[in-house]
């Protein structure tokens, strides 16, 4: 069982990260707190995916030598990493960032109208200017 | 991949993003979260995705920090949690 959990350290590790990212999105009252949450909680994710691309021993990105010429040599797969999650992951990171801009913009004018950004303070505006009929 | 630099290197992540969730002060968060992000480009670099170590030390590293210092900025700073 040790064993078992050594041999897979970093997967461990990455369900970490993502655990500590997820308590921070559901636990924490400040809205840019839940956020950085979510921050990690992606990159935690994103990890995971590149990490499943690794090979033990493999250091080298497929490049092919004399690819124009004559004496092409064969390619053996094995030998390389697996460059797929790479290329999937680079997307999700721009994706992640367009997130994290349209979600400040949203901080931004919250903060305009309640002037504050704790979440219980924004239920409780919230219900006392309903209450008044504004 | 060395797995002792790989250990370490997680182990600061975790740190890393420990301290950006507790610290009470936002704009010293994001900072940590900037730092949290240079070490995740380190990862990606000695795991041999050289590419997303160069997406992440551009965008995630550099643009996000700075609009999440902008935002704090333009808000707040204090936080009660």
């Amino acid at each position: 069982m040790l064993e078992f959990i050594i041999s897979k350290y970093n997967f461990w590790l990455y369900v970490i990260l993502m655990m500590i990212g997820l308590y921070a999105m559901l636990a924490k009252r400040n809205l840019v707190k839940k956020l950085i949450g979510m921050n990690i909680f992606q990159t935690a994710i994103i990890l995971f995916y590149v990490s499943i691309g690794v090979k033990k021993g493999s250091v080298h990105v497929p490049i092919i030598v004399d690819s124009h010429g004559h004496g092409a040599q064969l390619i053996h797969a094995a030998d390389y990493l697996n460059p797929l999650p790479h290329v999937l992951m680079l997307t999700a990171i721009v994706v992640s960032i367009a997130t994290t801009g349209v979600a400040l913009a949203v901080l931004i004018l919250i903060y305009r109208r309640y002037q504050t950004l704790n979440e219980d303070e924004i239920i409780h505006i919230r219900q006392a200017r309903q209450k008044a009929g504004v | 991949m060395i797995w002792q630099l790989d250990l370490l290197i997680l182990v600061f992540v975790i740190i890393c993003a420990l301290a950006a969730i507790n610290i009470k002060d936002l704009l010293s968060a994001v900072i940590i979260l900037g730092a949290y992000s240079f070490l995740m480009c380190l990862l990606w670099a000695e795991m041999g995705a050289v590419d997303v170590a160069f997406t992440e030390a551009s965008v995630a590293a550099a643009v996000s920090t700075i609009l999440f210092v902008g935002a704090v900025l333009k808000t707040t700073r204090r936080s009660k949690d």
